[in-house]
Protein backbone atom coordinates (compact mmCIF):
# COMPACT_ATOMS: atom_id res chain seq x y z
CA UNK A 1 0.00 0.00 0.00
CA UNK A 2 1.27 3.60 -0.92
CA UNK A 3 2.40 5.72 1.39
CA UNK A 4 1.21 9.24 1.91
CA UNK A 5 2.78 12.23 4.28
CA UNK A 6 1.16 15.49 4.94
CA UNK A 7 1.13 18.17 7.78
CA UNK A 8 -1.78 17.79 10.07
CA UNK A 9 -2.27 20.49 12.56
CA UNK A 10 0.99 21.56 12.27
CA UNK A 11 2.87 17.81 12.92
CA UNK A 12 4.12 15.94 10.37
CA UNK A 13 1.85 13.03 9.73
CA UNK A 14 2.23 9.77 7.69
CA UNK A 15 0.53 6.40 6.74
CA UNK A 16 -0.07 3.37 4.55
CA UNK A 17 -3.05 4.39 2.89
CA UNK A 18 -5.50 2.44 -0.03
CA UNK A 19 -5.92 4.39 -3.43
CA UNK A 20 -9.74 4.50 -2.19
CA UNK A 21 -8.66 5.94 1.39
CA UNK A 22 -10.73 9.35 1.88
CA UNK A 23 -8.98 12.01 3.94
CA UNK A 24 -11.85 11.79 6.72
CA UNK A 25 -10.95 7.84 6.83
CA UNK A 26 -7.21 8.70 7.19
CA UNK A 27 -7.40 11.34 9.73
CA UNK A 28 -10.36 9.35 11.67
CA UNK A 29 -8.99 5.90 11.50
CA UNK A 30 -5.22 6.75 11.01
CA UNK A 31 -4.53 9.29 13.15
CA UNK A 32 -7.16 9.06 15.17
CA UNK A 33 -8.54 12.77 14.80
CA UNK A 34 -12.04 11.88 15.80
CA UNK A 35 -13.44 15.45 15.64
CA UNK A 36 -13.91 15.75 12.25
CA UNK A 37 -17.49 14.12 11.69
CA UNK A 38 -18.83 12.05 8.92
CA UNK A 39 -22.75 12.68 8.36
CA UNK A 40 -23.74 11.89 5.10
CA UNK A 41 -20.56 10.91 3.55
CA UNK A 42 -22.03 12.13 -0.09
CA UNK A 43 -20.86 15.41 -0.08
CA UNK A 44 -23.72 17.15 1.16
CA UNK A 45 -23.70 17.89 4.73
CA UNK A 46 -20.56 19.38 5.44
CA UNK A 47 -20.07 17.92 9.03
CA UNK A 48 -16.77 16.63 7.50
CA UNK A 49 -15.35 20.21 6.09
CA UNK A 50 -11.52 20.69 6.74
CA UNK A 51 -8.94 22.92 5.87
CA UNK A 52 -6.51 21.73 2.86
CA UNK A 53 -3.46 24.07 2.44
CA UNK A 54 -6.09 26.97 3.48
CA UNK A 55 -9.18 26.25 1.93
CA UNK A 56 -12.27 24.33 3.18
CA UNK A 57 -13.18 21.02 1.29
CA UNK A 58 -15.36 18.00 2.17
CA UNK A 59 -12.62 15.29 3.93
CA UNK A 60 -15.21 12.51 3.02
CA UNK A 61 -14.88 13.69 -1.05
CA UNK A 62 -11.22 13.91 -1.55
CA UNK A 63 -8.86 10.63 -1.10
CA UNK A 64 -5.69 10.68 1.42
CA UNK A 65 -3.41 10.39 -1.26
CA UNK A 66 -4.29 13.63 -2.94
CA UNK A 67 -3.47 15.32 0.48
CA UNK A 68 -0.08 14.21 -0.45
CA UNK A 69 2.20 16.91 1.12
CA UNK A 70 -0.56 19.32 1.78
CA UNK A 71 -1.01 21.38 5.10
CA UNK A 72 -4.10 19.58 6.52
CA UNK A 73 -6.03 22.17 9.48
CA UNK A 74 -8.83 19.85 11.37
CA UNK A 75 -11.28 21.30 14.59
CA UNK A 76 -8.52 19.80 16.96
CA UNK A 77 -6.21 22.16 15.39
CA UNK A 78 -8.37 25.08 16.01
CA UNK A 79 -8.52 26.13 19.78
CA UNK A 80 -4.59 26.70 20.76
CA UNK A 81 -2.32 24.08 22.93
CA UNK A 82 -3.31 25.08 26.56
CA UNK A 83 -7.52 24.64 25.60
CA UNK A 84 -8.03 28.11 24.90
CA UNK A 85 -11.17 28.56 21.95
CA UNK A 86 -10.46 30.90 19.11
CA UNK A 87 -12.87 33.23 18.48
CA UNK A 88 -15.28 31.06 16.34
CA UNK A 89 -15.53 28.23 19.18
CA UNK A 90 -16.29 30.68 22.02
CA UNK A 91 -18.68 32.48 19.85
CA UNK A 92 -20.71 29.47 19.30
CA UNK A 93 -20.28 28.82 22.91
CA UNK A 94 -21.45 31.98 24.02
CA UNK A 95 -24.65 32.40 21.38
CA UNK A 96 -25.62 28.45 21.49
CA UNK A 97 -24.82 27.90 18.01
CA UNK A 98 -25.25 24.45 18.45
CA UNK A 99 -27.56 21.77 19.89
CA UNK A 100 -26.51 17.77 19.53
CA UNK A 101 -23.11 19.31 18.31
CA UNK A 102 -22.43 16.83 15.35
CA UNK A 103 -22.62 19.32 12.97
CA UNK A 104 -20.42 22.09 14.45
CA UNK A 105 -16.82 20.43 13.32
CA UNK A 106 -17.67 21.20 10.17
CA UNK A 107 -19.33 24.69 10.71
CA UNK A 108 -16.81 25.72 12.57
CA UNK A 109 -14.22 25.02 9.75
CA UNK A 110 -16.67 26.65 7.38
CA UNK A 111 -16.96 29.89 9.28
CA UNK A 112 -13.10 30.26 9.50
CA UNK A 113 -12.63 29.82 5.96
CA UNK A 114 -15.53 32.43 5.03
CA UNK A 115 -13.79 34.56 7.93
CA UNK A 116 -10.54 34.45 6.23
CA UNK A 117 -11.76 35.80 2.72
CA UNK A 118 -14.30 37.72 4.29
CA UNK A 119 -13.75 39.34 7.37
CA UNK A 120 -17.33 41.29 8.04
CA UNK A 121 -19.86 38.93 6.21
CA UNK A 122 -23.87 40.19 6.31
CA UNK A 123 -26.48 37.87 7.40
CA UNK A 124 -27.08 36.76 3.82
CA UNK A 125 -23.28 36.27 3.32
CA UNK A 126 -23.06 33.71 6.15
CA UNK A 127 -26.02 31.89 4.73
CA UNK A 128 -24.86 31.92 1.37
CA UNK A 129 -21.59 30.47 2.44
CA UNK A 130 -23.20 27.74 4.69
CA UNK A 131 -25.33 26.13 1.71
CA UNK A 132 -22.99 22.90 1.95
CA UNK A 133 -23.28 22.84 5.92
CA UNK A 134 -26.56 21.04 7.03
CA UNK A 135 -27.66 21.40 11.04
CA UNK A 136 -30.55 19.50 11.70
CA UNK A 137 -31.17 21.24 15.38
CA UNK A 138 -30.70 24.66 15.27
CA UNK A 139 -32.43 25.87 12.69
CA UNK A 140 -29.06 27.89 11.98
CA UNK A 141 -30.16 31.48 13.83
CA UNK A 142 -27.50 30.94 16.41
CA UNK A 143 -25.07 29.68 14.59
CA UNK A 144 -24.93 32.87 11.62
CA UNK A 145 -25.09 35.01 15.05
CA UNK A 146 -22.18 33.42 16.49
CA UNK A 147 -20.13 33.69 13.26
CA UNK A 148 -21.35 37.78 13.18
CA UNK A 149 -20.00 37.87 17.08
CA UNK A 150 -16.75 36.38 15.77
CA UNK A 151 -16.10 38.65 13.57
CA UNK A 152 -16.72 41.55 15.76
CA UNK A 153 -20.01 42.49 14.59
CA UNK A 154 -22.81 43.68 17.11
CA UNK A 155 -25.19 41.15 17.41
CA UNK A 156 -27.04 42.69 20.46
CA UNK A 157 -30.36 43.76 18.83
CA UNK A 158 -30.49 40.03 17.45
CA UNK A 159 -33.12 38.25 19.14
CA UNK A 160 -32.25 35.24 20.82
CA UNK A 161 -33.96 32.08 19.43
CA UNK B 1 -16.08 1.60 -3.28
CA UNK B 2 -14.02 -1.08 -5.10
CA UNK B 3 -10.49 -0.98 -4.52
CA UNK B 4 -8.43 0.74 -6.92
CA UNK B 5 -4.68 2.42 -7.04
CA UNK B 6 -4.15 6.41 -7.87
CA UNK B 7 -1.92 7.60 -9.09
CA UNK B 8 -0.84 11.58 -9.02
CA UNK B 9 1.59 12.62 -11.79
CA UNK B 10 2.66 16.34 -11.78
CA UNK B 11 2.92 16.33 -15.52
CA UNK B 12 0.64 16.45 -18.69
CA UNK B 13 3.64 13.59 -20.01
CA UNK B 14 2.97 10.99 -17.08
CA UNK B 15 -0.66 11.30 -16.49
CA UNK B 16 -1.18 10.73 -20.66
CA UNK B 17 1.70 7.73 -20.15
CA UNK B 18 -0.80 6.30 -17.22
CA UNK B 19 -3.83 6.87 -19.03
CA UNK B 20 -2.86 5.01 -22.36
CA UNK B 21 -1.12 2.25 -19.88
CA UNK B 22 -4.56 0.52 -19.72
CA UNK B 23 -8.56 1.46 -20.86
CA UNK B 24 -9.16 0.97 -17.14
CA UNK B 25 -7.44 3.40 -15.93
CA UNK B 26 -9.67 6.67 -15.09
CA UNK B 27 -8.52 10.54 -15.05
CA UNK B 28 -9.74 12.41 -11.72
CA UNK B 29 -10.24 15.83 -11.94
CA UNK B 30 -11.78 17.49 -8.67
CA UNK B 31 -13.35 13.86 -7.47
CA UNK B 32 -16.47 16.02 -6.64
CA UNK B 33 -18.97 13.89 -8.80
CA UNK B 34 -16.21 10.91 -9.65
CA UNK B 35 -16.03 10.23 -5.70
CA UNK B 36 -19.53 9.71 -5.21
CA UNK B 37 -19.76 7.60 -7.67
CA UNK B 38 -17.08 5.24 -6.91
CA UNK B 39 -18.82 5.17 -3.91
CA UNK B 40 -22.13 4.07 -5.48
CA UNK B 41 -20.19 1.03 -7.34
CA UNK B 42 -21.42 2.91 -10.34
CA UNK B 43 -17.63 3.02 -11.71
CA UNK B 44 -14.70 0.39 -11.01
CA UNK B 45 -11.23 1.87 -12.38
CA UNK B 46 -8.33 -0.21 -12.02
CA UNK B 47 -6.25 3.17 -11.63
CA UNK B 48 -7.07 6.61 -10.96
CA UNK B 49 -4.64 9.18 -12.49
CA UNK B 50 -5.34 12.78 -10.42
CA UNK B 51 -5.05 15.61 -12.60
CA UNK B 52 -5.17 18.20 -9.61
CA UNK B 53 -1.12 17.44 -9.08
CA UNK B 54 -0.64 19.57 -12.66
CA UNK B 55 0.38 22.90 -12.62
CA UNK B 56 0.72 22.49 -16.26
CA UNK B 57 -3.07 22.13 -16.53
CA UNK B 58 -3.80 24.90 -13.45
CA UNK B 59 -4.65 28.77 -13.94
CA UNK B 60 -6.18 31.46 -16.04
CA UNK B 61 -4.66 33.56 -18.98
CA UNK B 62 -5.57 35.54 -21.86
CA UNK B 63 -4.53 34.23 -25.47
CA UNK B 64 -3.73 36.86 -28.36
CA UNK B 65 -7.28 36.44 -29.55
CA UNK B 66 -8.26 38.28 -26.36
CA UNK B 67 -9.63 34.34 -25.18
CA UNK B 68 -10.06 33.65 -21.71
CA UNK B 69 -8.23 30.26 -21.76
CA UNK B 70 -8.34 28.11 -18.23
CA UNK B 71 -6.44 24.93 -17.52
CA UNK B 72 -8.59 22.18 -17.00
CA UNK B 73 -7.38 21.07 -13.03
CA UNK B 74 -8.10 25.32 -12.03
CA UNK B 75 -11.28 24.65 -9.59
CA UNK B 76 -14.44 26.27 -9.73
CA UNK B 77 -13.45 28.85 -6.62
CA UNK B 78 -10.26 29.98 -8.66
CA UNK B 79 -12.54 30.50 -11.70
CA UNK B 80 -14.99 32.91 -9.81
CA UNK B 81 -12.18 34.74 -8.11
CA UNK B 82 -9.62 34.97 -11.26
CA UNK B 83 -12.02 35.10 -14.29
CA UNK B 84 -12.60 38.82 -14.25
CA UNK B 85 -12.56 39.81 -17.97
CA UNK B 86 -15.37 37.34 -18.02
CA UNK B 87 -17.77 37.92 -15.79
CA UNK B 88 -20.60 35.94 -16.05
CA UNK B 89 -18.22 32.73 -16.45
CA UNK B 90 -17.03 33.56 -13.14
CA UNK B 91 -20.54 34.31 -11.69
CA UNK B 92 -21.51 30.89 -12.95
CA UNK B 93 -18.17 28.95 -11.43
CA UNK B 94 -18.78 31.08 -8.03
CA UNK B 95 -22.79 29.03 -7.54
CA UNK B 96 -21.84 25.82 -8.14
CA UNK B 97 -22.39 23.57 -5.81
CA UNK B 98 -21.28 25.21 -2.58
CA UNK B 99 -17.74 26.87 -1.62
CA UNK B 100 -16.55 23.42 -0.23
CA UNK B 101 -17.03 21.79 -3.82
CA UNK B 102 -15.83 24.46 -5.09
CA UNK B 103 -12.35 24.63 -3.39
CA UNK B 104 -12.05 21.01 -5.08
CA UNK B 105 -14.36 20.50 -8.10
CA UNK B 106 -12.29 21.80 -12.04
CA UNK B 107 -13.77 22.59 -14.71
CA UNK B 108 -11.68 19.71 -16.65
CA UNK B 109 -13.98 17.71 -14.45
CA UNK B 110 -17.14 19.18 -14.91
CA UNK B 111 -16.63 19.28 -18.89
CA UNK B 112 -15.56 15.65 -19.33
CA UNK B 113 -18.48 14.48 -17.40
CA UNK B 114 -21.50 16.19 -18.83
CA UNK B 115 -23.12 15.74 -16.08
CA UNK B 116 -26.96 16.42 -18.24
CA UNK B 117 -27.80 18.95 -15.11
CA UNK B 118 -24.03 20.67 -14.87
CA UNK B 119 -23.14 24.64 -15.39
CA UNK B 120 -20.17 24.37 -17.04
CA UNK B 121 -21.26 22.69 -20.25
CA UNK B 122 -23.98 25.54 -21.02
CA UNK B 123 -21.16 28.03 -20.26
CA UNK B 124 -18.48 26.11 -22.99
CA UNK B 125 -21.90 25.68 -25.38
CA UNK B 126 -23.04 29.25 -24.42
CA UNK B 127 -19.58 30.68 -25.32
CA UNK B 128 -18.48 28.64 -28.03
CA UNK B 129 -15.92 27.69 -26.58
CA UNK B 130 -13.05 25.49 -27.53
CA UNK B 131 -12.04 22.52 -25.52
CA UNK B 132 -8.34 21.25 -25.70
CA UNK B 133 -7.08 17.69 -24.87
CA UNK B 134 -3.58 16.33 -24.45
CA UNK B 135 -4.54 15.62 -28.74
CA UNK B 136 -6.35 17.56 -30.53
CA UNK B 137 -8.75 21.04 -30.28
CA UNK B 138 -12.55 20.48 -29.68
CA UNK B 139 -14.96 23.06 -30.83
CA UNK B 140 -18.23 22.98 -27.88
CA UNK B 141 -20.49 22.44 -30.92
CA UNK B 142 -19.24 19.22 -31.49
CA UNK B 143 -17.59 17.75 -27.80
CA UNK B 144 -21.48 17.55 -26.26
CA UNK B 145 -22.62 14.30 -27.74
CA UNK B 146 -25.80 13.49 -24.63
CA UNK B 147 -26.30 13.00 -20.99
CA UNK B 148 -22.43 11.97 -19.96
CA UNK B 149 -21.07 11.81 -23.24
CA UNK B 150 -18.59 13.78 -24.98
CA UNK B 151 -16.53 13.82 -27.67
CA UNK B 152 -13.42 12.83 -25.99
CA UNK B 153 -11.92 9.32 -27.08
CA UNK B 154 -10.56 6.49 -24.51
CA UNK B 155 -7.86 7.84 -22.33
CA UNK B 156 -8.28 11.27 -24.29
CA UNK B 157 -7.53 14.10 -21.21
CA UNK B 158 -9.09 17.67 -21.60
CA UNK B 159 -5.67 20.54 -20.56
CA UNK B 160 -7.55 23.73 -21.54
CA UNK B 161 -10.32 25.52 -22.20
CA UNK B 162 -10.85 28.23 -24.39
CA UNK B 163 -13.78 30.94 -24.23
CA UNK B 164 -13.90 33.81 -26.53
CA UNK B 165 -15.35 37.17 -24.44
CA UNK B 166 -18.94 38.21 -25.44
CA UNK B 167 -20.21 41.92 -25.24
CA UNK B 168 -22.71 40.57 -23.03
CA UNK B 169 -23.64 37.71 -21.05
CA UNK B 170 -25.56 36.23 -18.22
CA UNK B 171 -26.44 32.62 -16.78
CA UNK B 172 -29.36 32.02 -14.75
CA UNK B 173 -29.82 28.97 -12.62
CA UNK B 174 -33.06 27.73 -11.45
CA UNK B 175 -31.46 25.97 -8.99
CA UNK B 176 -32.69 21.98 -7.59
CA UNK B 177 -32.13 22.87 -3.88
CA UNK B 178 -30.44 19.94 -2.85
CA UNK B 179 -28.40 19.27 -4.96
CA UNK B 180 -27.25 22.36 -6.05
CA UNK B 181 -27.15 21.38 -9.68
CA UNK B 182 -29.74 23.38 -12.21
CA UNK B 183 -33.39 22.29 -12.63
CA UNK B 184 -32.70 24.45 -15.48
CA UNK B 185 -30.30 26.38 -16.39
CA UNK B 186 -29.73 29.24 -19.33
CA UNK B 187 -26.33 31.12 -21.00
CA UNK B 188 -26.64 33.57 -22.69
CA UNK B 189 -24.23 34.91 -24.48
CA UNK B 190 -24.34 37.74 -27.35
CA UNK B 191 -21.03 38.25 -29.97
CA UNK B 192 -20.22 40.68 -33.01
CA UNK B 193 -21.25 37.51 -34.93
CA UNK B 194 -25.13 36.65 -33.14
CA UNK B 195 -26.26 35.61 -29.89
CA UNK B 196 -26.01 31.94 -28.51
CA UNK B 197 -28.69 30.02 -26.31
CA UNK B 198 -27.61 27.09 -23.89
CA UNK B 199 -29.51 25.38 -21.95
CA UNK B 200 -28.19 22.77 -19.27
CA UNK B 201 -30.85 20.66 -16.79
CA UNK B 202 -34.06 20.26 -19.44
CA UNK B 203 -32.93 17.78 -22.33
CA UNK B 204 -32.68 13.90 -21.74
CA UNK B 205 -29.84 15.05 -24.47
CA UNK B 206 -28.01 16.70 -22.53
CA UNK B 207 -27.00 20.73 -22.77
CA UNK B 208 -28.05 22.22 -26.04
CA UNK B 209 -28.88 25.84 -28.30
CA UNK B 210 -32.12 27.22 -28.12
CA UNK B 211 -31.93 28.13 -31.76
CA UNK B 212 -35.32 29.44 -32.13
CA UNK B 213 -34.59 31.78 -29.19
CA UNK B 214 -30.74 32.54 -30.58
CA UNK B 215 -32.49 34.09 -33.85
CA UNK B 216 -35.03 36.01 -31.74
CA UNK B 217 -32.03 37.52 -29.70
CA UNK B 218 -30.20 38.04 -32.94
CA UNK B 219 -32.56 41.05 -33.82
CA UNK B 220 -33.55 42.13 -31.08
CA UNK B 221 -31.36 41.39 -28.28
CA UNK B 222 -34.45 41.53 -25.21
CA UNK B 223 -36.47 39.26 -23.11
CA UNK B 224 -39.32 40.59 -24.98
CA UNK B 225 -37.88 38.73 -28.13
CA UNK B 226 -38.47 35.47 -26.60
CA UNK B 227 -41.69 36.19 -25.47
CA UNK B 228 -43.93 33.80 -27.14
CA UNK B 229 -41.33 31.23 -27.83
CA UNK B 230 -41.73 27.76 -27.03
CA UNK B 231 -39.97 24.48 -26.15
CA UNK B 232 -42.24 21.47 -26.22
CA UNK B 233 -42.06 19.30 -23.45
CA UNK B 234 -41.12 15.85 -25.22
CA UNK B 235 -37.46 14.45 -25.04
CA UNK B 236 -37.15 17.15 -21.36
CA UNK B 237 -36.02 15.20 -18.28
CA UNK B 238 -38.92 14.35 -16.41
CA UNK B 239 -38.49 13.42 -12.75
CA UNK B 240 -39.97 13.91 -9.21
CA UNK B 241 -38.35 17.77 -9.17
CA UNK B 242 -40.14 18.12 -12.42
CA UNK B 243 -42.09 17.40 -15.10
CA UNK B 244 -41.04 17.35 -19.05
CA UNK B 245 -43.63 20.41 -19.71
CA UNK B 246 -42.75 22.34 -16.48
CA UNK B 247 -38.52 22.28 -17.61
CA UNK B 248 -39.54 23.42 -21.29
CA UNK B 249 -41.65 26.33 -19.41
CA UNK B 250 -38.59 27.43 -17.56
CA UNK B 251 -36.19 27.85 -20.51
CA UNK B 252 -38.04 30.02 -21.29
CA UNK B 253 -38.17 31.88 -17.95
CA UNK B 254 -34.89 31.18 -17.20
CA UNK B 255 -33.91 32.55 -21.13
CA UNK B 256 -35.57 35.91 -20.35
CA UNK B 257 -33.94 36.49 -16.97
CA UNK B 258 -30.76 35.95 -18.62
CA UNK B 259 -31.21 38.48 -21.06
CA UNK B 260 -32.40 41.25 -18.32
CA UNK B 261 -29.62 39.84 -16.51
CA UNK B 262 -26.93 40.44 -19.50
CA UNK B 263 -28.49 43.98 -20.09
Amino acid sequence: MPQVKMTVNGKPASGEVEGRTLLVEFLRENLGLTGTHVGCDTSQCGACVVHVDGKAVKSCTMFAAEAEGAEVLTIEGVAAPDGTMDAVQQAFQEHHGLQCGFCTPGMVMSARALLAENPTPSEAEIRDYLEGNICRCTGYHNIVKAIMAASGQDVSTIAAE
Amino acid sequence: MYAFDIERPTTLAEAVKHMAASEENQALGGGQTLIPTLKQRLASPEKLISLTGIDEIRGICEDDAGRICIGAATTHAEVAAGATAYPALAALAGNIGDPAVRNRGTIGGSLANNDPSACYPAAALGSGATIVTDKREIPADDYFEGMFATALEEGEIITEVKFPVPQKAAYMKFEQPASRFALVGVFVAKYADGVRVAVTGASEEGVFRWSEAEAALASDFSAGAVEGLSLSGDGMISDLHGSGDYRAHLVGVMTKRAVAAAG
